[in-house]
């Protein structure tokens, strides 16, 4: 066996790798940047190096999200000593514009420069996505020098298992992926559980529309999430983990098998690790396309290579999951939260958000918005400050009309409600959920009756079918929805489509069926006028 | 005398006892309490997707499906409230628009569960748009006929012949409103060869979907019942029939 990684002697060559060269030129890599073309930029100033033979001048280091995503792709150019200059809308022509005039002749290109003095820099508070546009998602030594992996070997020498999880319960830190159950309660479920086998679940199946903070995590990251499950498994005694990532990620699931496999031979995952009497096996899973399969008994029977099903709770996955066996699913963000947690201590993190709702929360922040793209914000967080300041309020003169939360299951925040704080009971109480993250500004050329049909047909085709009121149910209500959306609907429809609303609400058998109408109530609490414009002007029978 | 422990129950305020583990269901059937079910089989595993069986449980007002639900000690069940008749009556509503339940025309008319629930609940029209799918009618099988048109997904066919008989013919294709069943991973069921014709698919289907070749209207009735009969002789090893064991 070969012995385990010298997490500091890595760091500090790392470290040094730094000040080799007297410009680093970051690019970011993420796929929001790739598809407005990042890897032609990449590629254009890799070979501008080489052809310049800058080599010893210059190190190109592509990394994962900077934030921004409308303004990419994004560079940064950083000079040894500190210096640095972010750069946006970086085509590959500008790109060696760039490198010929600040490298080669000190001369910095102000008019392309992005301002990383505006709120939606200055504003934000990164714990999940620190290292996000910092390190080199594909080299482990990269996320070593930001402090990787040094949680797991502080957890693994010296705490025990209770003190891990007493941790997490003094952060307070509840679930991500949606319902914010407390995250130490689950933990210790498991723990408490017998068994020879119990299994740890990352679950990456990331389906809400417009969503894609877990996918950036695992892109960005990987090794982060690792970390979580590793720390996670140690805590509550399992020894096999699984991550579930769906397959419409291929970058996610390519960097995940890459780091599990760098993570292996480096003795972070496999047998006694770090040398010491820990094991844990981690392998990925893949989804097939089904967005059930982020609900929990879905995904274990998808893991188990059944039909993507949700079934009956209880028996609760922590007392007969995966084959039977104990089984914890926690969120991707969920886990990458873990190893700042025993890095700087439980109280650190409470210190952040509100006290129920510790920590911070990534949102991805899209629609009628200046700024889209990720953020991440303390809890607690006035939704105003969110859509104003950091999204930098609604382009083209359009004044805020409403913000989604929660996707396919969360409702939507009218502008009265712009100063309420975003955390899981303020977004509760107004008929919507924190969700996975999410966030949707809407401006007032949006129909909200339109807004309910699209999430309802999202809904309707997401149904699995295992239960009559979420299968045939959501198709009624898209029907109705439909007739109303194109002036053809009743009174009576409006009448038909609210009690719908509660008998799939109150009947279905898994969250999806019971949220699905949340779209739908939570615009007729707010915009029944809407609808009701849309009716069809009755004709009197007589 | 059955001697397993029990615990006190009450269905809409009348005690009862429970066998501890006992389902709401299986014990209101037992103590004479009529809660109505439609993918619920005794004999086979648990489904819970009809969501015809609701109940109201007291301590938070939540509803649980009763087939599902374990009875624990102190349980305020309730089975028939407003709420739950006006649900129980839009779930058979959706059920009926979701598929060609055309009772006139059809091979169970008047030996039908699904038709018998709809009496039972008083569902006696259809709100919502009728989706009149079209779908192929599979009378490829030399015995039995399959009508996807009158199938309610209830899966009690799936779970019979994966369970009881053991040949796991049957299963669920697709998702949400094209969710459908399919012979043998969608090969016509005459094609079959996992297919032992056995008959207990048909047996225990709650409405005219799976049935005889050459019955006409009202003439095919169901056995249902038998899979319990089958199950319970199972778990007491009695392999023959009682006249042949002499």
């Amino acid at each position: 066996m070969a012995a385990p990684i010298d997490l500091h002697a890595v760091s500090d060559r790392e470290r040094e790798e730094r000040f080799r060269t007297r410009w680093r030129v970051k690019a970011c890599g993420s796929t929001a940047c790739l598809s407005a073309g990042a890897g032609a930029t990449i590629q254009a100033i890799e070979d501008m190096v080489e052809r310049e033979d800058m080599q010893l001048e210059v190190q190109v280091i592509p990394t994962g999200c900077m934030g921004l995503c409308s303004a990419g792709p994004l560079m940064r150019m950083m000079r040894r000593g500190g210096e640095e200059t972010d750069y946006q809308k970086v085509t590959p022509e500008l790109a060696r514009e760039i490198v010929r005039s600040h490298v080669l002749n000190e001369e910095p290109l102000p008019e392309h420069q992005l301002d990383t003095t505006m709120p939606f820099f200055t504003s934000q508070e990164r714990i999940v996505l620190a290292n996000g546009g910092v390190i080199n998602p594909d080299r482990i030594e990269s996320y070593v020098a930001h402090g990787g992996y040094s949680a797991l070997e502080k957890a693994l020498t010296t705490m025990k298992p209770k003190a891990v999880i007493e941790e997490m319960r003094t952060a307070g830190i509840r679930g991500r992926g949606g319902a914010g159950y407390p995250v130490a309660s689950k933990w210790s479920l498991l723990a408490a559980a017998g068994g020879d086998t119990k299994y740890v679940v990352a679950n990456g199946d990331e389906g809400d529309p417009g969503a894609y903070m877990d996918r950036t995590i695992m892109e960005d990251d990987p090794h982060r999430v690792i970390e979580g499950i590793a720390i996670a498994a140690y805590a509550t005694g399992a020894s096999d983990a699984y991550i579930y990532v769906r397959a419409e990620y291929p970058r996610a699931i390519e960097r995940l098998d890459r780091a599990i496999r760098v993570a292996r031979r480096n003795r972070l995952l496999g047998r006694k690790i770090l040398d010491t009497k820990f094991s844990l096996n981690v392998e990925i899973r893949i989804g097939a396309g089904a967005f059930v399969c982020g609900e929990e008994t879905a995904l274990m029977a998808s893991i188990e290579g059944r039909r993507g099903t949700p079934r009956l709770r209880p028996p609760y996955p922590t007392e007969a999951g995966l084959w039977g066996n104990p089984t914890m699913i926690n969120n991707v963000e969920t886990l990458a939260n873990v190893a700042p947690i025993i890095n700087n201590g439980g109280e650190w993190f409470a210190s952040i958000g509100t006290p129920k709702s510790t920590g911070t929360k990534v949102f991805a922040l899209a629609g009628d918005i200046n700024n889209t793209g990720l953020i991440e914000v303390p809890m607690g967080t006035p939704l105003r400050e969110i859509v104003e300041e950091i999204g930098g309020g609604v382009p083209n003169g359009g004044t805020f009309k409403a913000a989604q939360t929660g996707g396919p299951s969360g409702g939507c925040i009218p502008s009265k409600f712009l100063d309420t704080p975003v955390d899981y009971e303020s977004l509760r109480e107004l008929g919507s959920i924190m969700g996975s993250g999410g966030l949707i500004v809407m401006d007032d050329g949006v129909s909200m009756p339109e807004v309910a049909k699209f999430f309802m047909e999202f809904s309707m085709d997401e149904s699995c079918g295992k239960c009559t009121p979420c299968r045939a149910g959501t198709v009624q209500m898209h029907n109705i929805l439909q007739r109303i959306v194109d002036g053809n609907g009743t009174r009576q429809d409006l009448r038909d489509l609210e009690h719908l609303c509660t008998v799939v609400r109150d009947t279905s058998l898994c969250g999806l069926g019971q949220a699905a109408p949340n779209p739908v109530l939570s615009t007729l609490q707010y915009f029944r006028s809407e609808y009701e414009a849309l009716l069809a002007k009755e004709v009197a029978h007589g | 005398m059955d001697r397993r422990p029990t615990v006190t129950v009450h269905f809409d305020g009348v005690e009862h006892d429970a066998f501890v583990g006992e389902s709401v269901l299986e014990c209101a059937r037992r103590v004479g309490v009529a809660i109505p079910s439609l993918c619920f089989l005794e004999g086979i595993s648990v489904w819970g997707g009809c969501r015809i069986c609701v109940v109201e449980v007291a301590e938070d007002h939540r509803l649980r499906p009763a087939c599902a639900t374990t009875c624990v000690a102190d349980m305020e069940i309730k089975t028939e409230t407003p709420r739950l008749r006006a649900y129980r009556k839009s779930v058979l509503e959706l059920l009926f628009a979701e598929g060609n339940h055309v009772c006139a025309v059809c091979v169970s008319n008047g030996a039908c569960e699904l038709q018998d629930m709809a009496v039972q609940c008083g569902m006696d029209h259809v709100r919502y748009d009728a989706q009149a799918p079209k779908r192929q009618i599979d009378a490829s099988h030399p015995k039995y006929v399959f009508d996807p048109n009158r199938c309610i997904l209830c899966t009690r066919c799936v779970r019979v012949c994966d369970e009881i008989e053991g040949a796991h013919v049957w299963d669920i294709s697709y998702r949400g409103e094209s969710a459908h069943l399919v012979t043998e991973l969608s090969k016509p069921w005459g094609d079959s060869l996992s297919c032992t014709w056995c008959g207990k698919c048909v047996a225990v289907c709650p409405t005219g979907s799976l049935s005889y070749h050459g019955r006409a209207v009202g003439e095919m009735e169901h056995d249902p019942a038998m899979i319990k009969r089958l199950a319970v002789a199972r778990s007491r090893h009695e392999w023959l029939y009682p006249e042949e064991a002499k």
